[in-house]
């Protein structure tokens, strides 16, 4: 789960990020003389569904522009026939552009002649696909070592790379069977070793574990996620699976008719969808997998400053009728949490710091964890979780109810858990576990069943 | 009223007398130069298998059944029909039909596998020649032997030119159907990874098409043979020749014995390049 939290860190688009690969009005028309499609004012605008009638041409991406910077994972997502696998293609020019700008580092490929196209493909990018395009008459150490073959590497050395990533991928011992002997999930380990052997600094993913069944996919997707935190590639990754899509992705682009609709983070996604199509796409997302703790998070009642005194404390929590409250320094930084318990304790020792009055078993959180991960820490205490930053600021906390809250407004009207919420103002704290348990698996079952609609 | 409007004639074969006329005068020179060429290399075939020793090529046949059906019967059965051959007296006769038929198939693949990659990378070649090839499987053979004759006159270059035009239609087919048939998946990953079209050609497209190419082979090869006796009516000698003889002259055993020849040598060369693409076949599936 570390990633995810570098996953968002990332999502914070510093303006300063480098632009690997930049798409400016990028338009894809199928069918004869594309062209007249664009010259025409009127017929640009129109719906795919007029062109395909006046025309006989079929819009397959519509005036698309995005920026994907330097070491980010990239994803494409919409339902088949959105236009994401054509999008793609369209970057390395496996389809040809009908209109629009592709800059890789800065120089636009459109322009490029049949060579520097070839030297593109064979430096810069490197692609894993859907249905594996292994070759079934080569070993597995020829397919990996296949991009190097291509470049004119000899061939000492491109079986030497090729083991490296053949390693890599766990497919050691399995250098010389062919593809075929080989499950779906290892002939895909191959095609993105394939992919990887010969160093690109970008990655293009089509769809490339939607062809393998959910255990093994889970599997492939947290180990590209490790991958990519290692190697640190700029990765496009298409897919039609919303789940996919938030797991792996720093930002996500969704896509329709060809266009791009929305483009953010997966927390922007789910928490902001921008229109009703995106909404009803992500509604069956479980906002526990991107919901942060910083965004479900609430105000404390009170706060403690280390330099108050225990009696003047213990009147603030009787004020504010709490049993618990933490402590800040001068700083903003978070010392700890104290509990009328212990101040009521330290009055009678006759004590006049509070730093000798914090409780031992405060739990706290990074602003960055998902509500899935706080979960267990909220169940394990009856106070609240205490939010802080890298620098241990303390911004916010969080209780069960917060949580349960966030999940119930999230997932919209659905009566089953609507029932759920009366249930979690019960007070013992075994109690609440439970509930918590119970709505969590409630979504936990919830998504699975997605996941086999999708 | 009843009958066909004379106006509406067209003088079809007129047009094709001119035009091979034309060829005959202004092409003399070439048809000449490819007659020769022709020649040389069908009488090299022939005295080369005339020379080699009867049991060596009864052995090598058998090997060679033995490599390619991995049957203990396959070298006996196979090198067996050959001794028949010889016993009937025809082993010259068989070794000259073979000389023909050889060299009309290593033409036939010479020109078309190169037509058969052309026609896969090219809808629009395709479209034009398809009705092309079509018409020359159709057309019954004969018609074939008149023009080849008039190019190249009586004898063995004709008869092998006549069987190159019959015979080449199914390895352009299969070689087009199987390259067509290479799974697009893999060509574009090729493509991915900036390989050149030649490069795709030779490392994908025609490892993975030589299947159906090999069937293309065998099939190009069986109707070389069936072309044998028509052939042979422009004066190629062979087995062909004896059995139009027999017709003649209606001898009936002759006939038969002849007759029975070509199909024992039909039958040797089909099961035998069958299994040697069959062999292929297999091997692909287990890496596929």
């Amino acid at each position: 789960m570390a990633h995810n939290g570098n996953s968002n860190s990332n999502g914070n688009l510093d303006a300063d990020r480098e632009v690997c690969v930049q798409v400016k009005n990028l338009w894809k028309v199928f069918g004869d003389n594309p062209e007249r499609v664009l010259e025409d004012a009127e017929l640009r605008a129109a719906p795919k569904k007029t062109i395909l009638e006046q025309t006989g041409c079929v819009v397959g991406l519509r005036d698309v522009s995005f920026d994907v910077y330097r070491g980010e994972f990239f994803v494409l997502m919409g339902l088949s026939g959105s236009g994401k696998s054509t999008l793609i293609r369209n970057i390395i020019r496996l389809h040809e552009p009908t209109s629009g700008s592709i800059f890789i580092d800065g120089e636009d490929i459109v322009q490029y002649d049949e060579d520097r196209l070839a030297q593109l493909r064979r430096n810069t990018t490197g692609m894993v696909f859907q249905h594996f395009g292994l070759l079934p008459h080569r070993t597995v150490l020829d397919n990996v070592a296949y991009g190097l073959k291509v470049r004119g590497v000899p061939l000492e050395e491109r079986y030497a790379k090729a083991r490296v990533y053949i390693e890599k991928v766990g497919l050691k011992g399995w250098e010389y069977h062919l593809p075929s002997a080989l499950s779906g999930g290892m002939q895909q380990r191959v095609g993105i070793a394939r992919a990887l052997t010969g160093d690109p600094e970008i990655l293009l993913l089509d769809e490339p574990f939607s062809g393998l069944d959910p255990l093994i996919r889970r599997q492939m997707q947290d180990e590209l996620i490790e991958l990519q935190d290692e190697l640190q590639k700029t990765l496009l990754f298409v897919t039609h699976d919303l789940h996919e899509a938030l797991k792996v992705g720093d930002r996500i682009a969704i896509m329709r008719d060809g266009e791009i609709i929305q483009i953010g983070t997966p927390e922007d996604v789910v928490t902001n969808p921008s229109d009703a199509y995106v909404r009803q796409f992500v509604q069956d997302a479980s906002p526990t997998k991107v919901l942060t703790a910083k965004s479900v998070m609430e105000q404390p009642p009170i706060m403690l400053y280390s330099w108050q005194g225990p009696k003047a404390a213990l009147q603030i929590l009787r004020d504010a009728n709490v049993d618990s409250a933490f402590v800040v320094t001068r700083n903003a930084r978070l010392l700890g949490m104290v509990t009328v318990d212990g101040l009521v304790r330290l009055i009678r020792k006759r004590g006049t710091y509070l730093s000798e009055a914090l409780d031992q078993d405060m739990i706290t959180c990074e602003a960055e964890a998902v509500v899935e991960d706080l979960v267990p820490l909220v169940a394990s205490t009856r106070y609240p979780v205490a939010v802080i930053d890298e620098e241990r600021r303390f911004l916010g906390e969080v209780y069960v109810s917060t949580i349960i809250s966030s999940m119930i407004q999230e997932q919209g009207e659905e009566g089953e858990i609507g029932e759920m919420v009366s249930l979690v103002d019960a007070d013992p704290v075994e109690e609440k576990v439970e509930e918590v348990d119970e709505v969590h698996q409630a979504f936990e079952s919830a998504n699975e069943e997605g996941d086999q609609q999708s | 009223m009843m009958e066909f409007p004379q106006f509406l004639e067209i003088p079809l074969a007129s047009w094709v007398d001119a035009v091979i006329d034309w060829i005959l005068q202004n092409l003399g020179g070439v048809l000449d130069a490819i007659g020769e060429g022709l020649l040389g290399v069908l009488v090299g075939l022939e005295r080369l298998l005339l020379w080699i020793p009867w049991f060596l090529i009864v052995l090598s046949v058998a090997a060679l059944a033995w490599y390619a059906l991995r049957k203990w019967w396959a070298p006996i059965v196979m090198g067996g029909f050959l001794i028949i051959i010889g016993m009937f007296g025809y082993w010259d006769l068989a070794m000259m039909t073979l000389a023909i038929i050889f060299a009309a198939v290593l033409i036939s693949l010479a020109i078309g596998i190169p037509t058969g990659i052309l026609m896969a990378r090219s809808d629009r070649f395709a479209n034009v020649l398809r009705p092309l090839l079509d018409a020359m499987q159709t057309m019954p053979s004969f018609v074939y032997l008149i023009p080849a004759l008039m190019f190249f006159g009586l004898g063995k270059v004709p008869a092998v030119f006549a069987t190159i035009i019959y015979a080449i239609p199914p390895v352009i087919r299969l070689t087009n159907v199987g390259i067509r048939g290479v799974s697009q998946s893999v060509v574009e990953a090729a493509q991915a990874f900036g390989a050149t079209s030649r490069q795709i050609l030779f490392e994908v497209q025609l490892p993975l098409a030589f299947p159906s190419i090999m069937v293309g082979v065998n099939q190009t090869t069986m109707m070389a043979l069936a072309m044998v006796v028509i052939a042979s009516m422009i004066g190629a000698r062979g087995l062909g020749m004896e059995v139009l003889l027999s017709i003649n002259r209606i001898e009936v055993g002759r006939g038969f014995e002849a007759g029975l020849s070509i199909v024992l040598l039909a039958i040797l060369i089909d099961r035998i390049t069958h299994a040697l693409a069959a062999r292929q076949q297999y091997t692909q599936q287990h890496t596929s």
